[in-house]
């Protein structure tokens, strides 16, 4: 049974509230133009394996978590050769927080991509033949029409990737393991309170936590949404 | 412009070599004859199998050296059935988009451009909320703005109700004759909006050109009766507002004489053009006694071309206009009618409906 003055933030979850922002931050700031990119690959160009790629991508979306985790593992512990390379220019992926961003981008990807491949796919290319005949070059094109119109899409995905990132839990514990202060993630940091007898206060409170980070997320994502909206001037 | 373009379709193809110069060429041809290919061929939205163009002596598009000017180095200002108005921006953005790209020291100003179509209590305004008529008026707008060296326009009228027509088409007529003088290339399948329009005339048919050349001419080609259709055929003849009687009958001259008209709104002295309906016109191998017609012209027969059906065409020289009749074969044989004969083209008032006296 919680009680109330059982519910405190101690050092732990103040460490793993850091932790997943930190996290959720670079994953939207690698994601959001690589989901741009294929997002537009997919939407708008045909060639031999797309089929091929967008089920790669979309993955994750299907298989447990802990396996995706484990094929992480499978591919970037330094034992493996890409692991291996990596390692030997500095840069170590698994068990560290670096791989929490990677095992996050990973499980963000579909979200993300599909939320911007609906946009762009919503977007008449007639609008941007016009906008080619009266002058404007492909790159003018894309950031006076498509752009403008796809922001919101591009915003909804980004939110989408924070949230994901913020809540991950299956493939980010597989590949990065449980260390407190290093990879020990909201998510994780409340399921590990819940494994020691007496700490379901601890976990109480930092679910409230997650709770008030992922309201604050929503609000913050709906005033861009706005602001986007009287950028672009869209009054429909 | 000089065009030269081959491409095939699903089922046809279109073989066609094309010239516009000023004024309205307006190029006429049912739906699915191709109009709409050869417009984005020139806009440069298509890449044909083969083709060749040229404008003021610089080559755009040669399939033969592999030469595509890309759409936005062409600067032929394009309007659309659809409008395509960008949704993002109010009406004001949407003409400063084509403004933003116009070169340098040809900018046609913002402020005429807008007087010229009305546009002023507009400019605030989100597309989606406009009506049809207003939508064309914006994208012909944005269109200038962006200081086209020709316009293109397909089917800017087909999406509009008659009303709305009536509500473009003197914008389009002030854009031939006004001070702009921008060669225009329309295209339409209505003929009553390229009879009003046009002054050079070509004529689409199963991927090739039947017919081409100044408007009056073609119109009253007994060949072009099968092409337009036997309801629209019907020649164009310029005439001249000089008197309106207490009746509500108008008198024209003509250059074979005087026509009584109803419904012309237009002031003494006005310029007009008019459509005289090829089945509208009667003939009489003598001049016709208590008759209820109004107008009875003196013509000599050009030529008679006999139909398939029960049908002919007759070309009447009227002065030095061309009438366009169309009769049956019986009353051809029954006149004995032949080339060169002196005989009278009979019009009702009402031949000549009032959408299609044009200013």
């Amino acid at each position: 049974m919680v009680t109330l003055d059982m519910v405190t933030l101690d050092t732990v979850a103040w460490d793993a509230l850091r932790l997943s922002l930190w996290v959720a931050v670079w994953t939207t700031v690698i994601a959001v133009p690589l989901a741009l990119w294929v997002a537009w690959i997919l939407a708008r160009r045909e060639f031999w394996g797309k089929s091929l790629v967008s089920a790669l991508v979309h993955l994750p979306l299907v298989l447990p978590p802990v396996v995706t985790g484990y094929v992480l593992l499978l591919i970037f512990s330094p034992s493996a050769p890409v692991g291996a390379a990596l390692a030997s220019v500095g840069l170590t992926l698994a068990f560290t927080w670096t791989g929490a961003v990677l095992a996050a981008i990973v499980m963000g990807f579909p979200l993300m991509v599909r939320a911007m491949r609906l946009a762009i796919e919503a977007v008449d290319p007639r609008l941007e033949d016009a906008a080619a005949t009266l002058g404007a070059s492909r790159a003018g094109v894309f950031t006076r029409v498509t752009l403008p119109l796809i922001a919101p899409g591009i915003l909804a995905g980004a939110v989408m990737g924070f949230a994901k990132a913020m809540g991950e839990f299956g493939a980010t514990i597989t590949f990065v393991a449980n260390i407190p202060g290093q990879t020990q993630t909201l998510p994780i940091a409340i399921w590990t309170a819940l494994q020691i007898p007496g700490g379901e206060g601890a976990a109480a409170a930092m679910a409230l936590l997650s709770c008030a980070v992922a309201l604050g997320a929503v609000f913050i994502s709906e005033a861009l949404a706005r602001r986007v909206a009287t950028r672009i001037g869209s009054r429909t | 412009m000089k065009l030269r373009l081959r491409h095939r379709f699903d089922g046809f193809t279109l073989d066609l070599a094309l010239e516009a110069g000023a004024g309205i060429t307006a190029l006429f041809g049912r739906s699915g004859a191709g109009k709409s290919t050869v417009i984005n061929a020139v806009a440069g939205l298509l890449r044909p199998d083969e083709g060749h163009l040229e404008v003021e002596g610089e080559v755009l598009m040669d399939t033969a050296r592999g030469l595509h000017v890309p759409p936005h180095k062409r600067r032929f200002g394009t309007v659309f059935q659809d409008a395509r108005l960008f949704p993002h921006l109010s009406v004001a953005q949407n003409l400063d988009f084509g403004t933003r790209y116009a070169p340098r020291g040809s900018k046609i100003p913002r402020e005429d451009v807008i007087d010229l179509l009305g546009l002023r209590a507009l400019l605030e305004r989100a597309p989606p909320t406009l009506s049809g008529g207003e939508k064309q008026r914006v994208a012909l707008g944005r269109a200038l703005l962006s200081a086209p060296r020709m316009l293109l326009m397909d089917e800017p009228l087909a999406s509009l109700d008659a009303t709305r027509k009536q509500e473009i088409l003197p914008y389009l007529e002030h854009l031939r004759d006004g001070p702009l003088r921008l060669p225009i290339l329309y295209v339409s399948h209505a003929v009553d909006e390229i009879t009003r329009l046009a002054d050079t005339l070509v004529l689409l048919k199963d991927g090739g050109i039947t017919a081409q050349g100044p408007l009056r001419d073609v119109m009253s080609d007994p060949a072009t009766v099968p092409l337009l259709g036997v309801r629209d055929a019907g020649s164009v003849l310029e005439a001249v507002v000089t008197g309106h009687a207490q009746d509500g009958l108008s008198t024209l001259k003509i250059s074979a004489g005087l026509l009584h008209l109803p419904g012309v709104q237009a002031p003494v002295g006005a310029q007009l053009r008019i459509r005289i309906m090829a089945q509208d016109v009667m003939l009489a191998s003598t001049r016709p006694d208590g008759l209820s017609a109004q107008n009875i012209l003196p013509v000599t027969v050009e030529t008679i071309r006999i139909g398939e059906g029960p049908g002919a065409a007759i070309a009447l020289r009227a002065g030095t206009d061309r009438l366009l009749a169309r009769i049956t074969r019986r009353a051809v044989a029954q006149l004995q009618l032949t080339e060169g004969a002196q005989i009278y083209a009979v019009l009702k008032a009402t031949a000549v409906a009032p959408i299609n006296i044009g200013s």
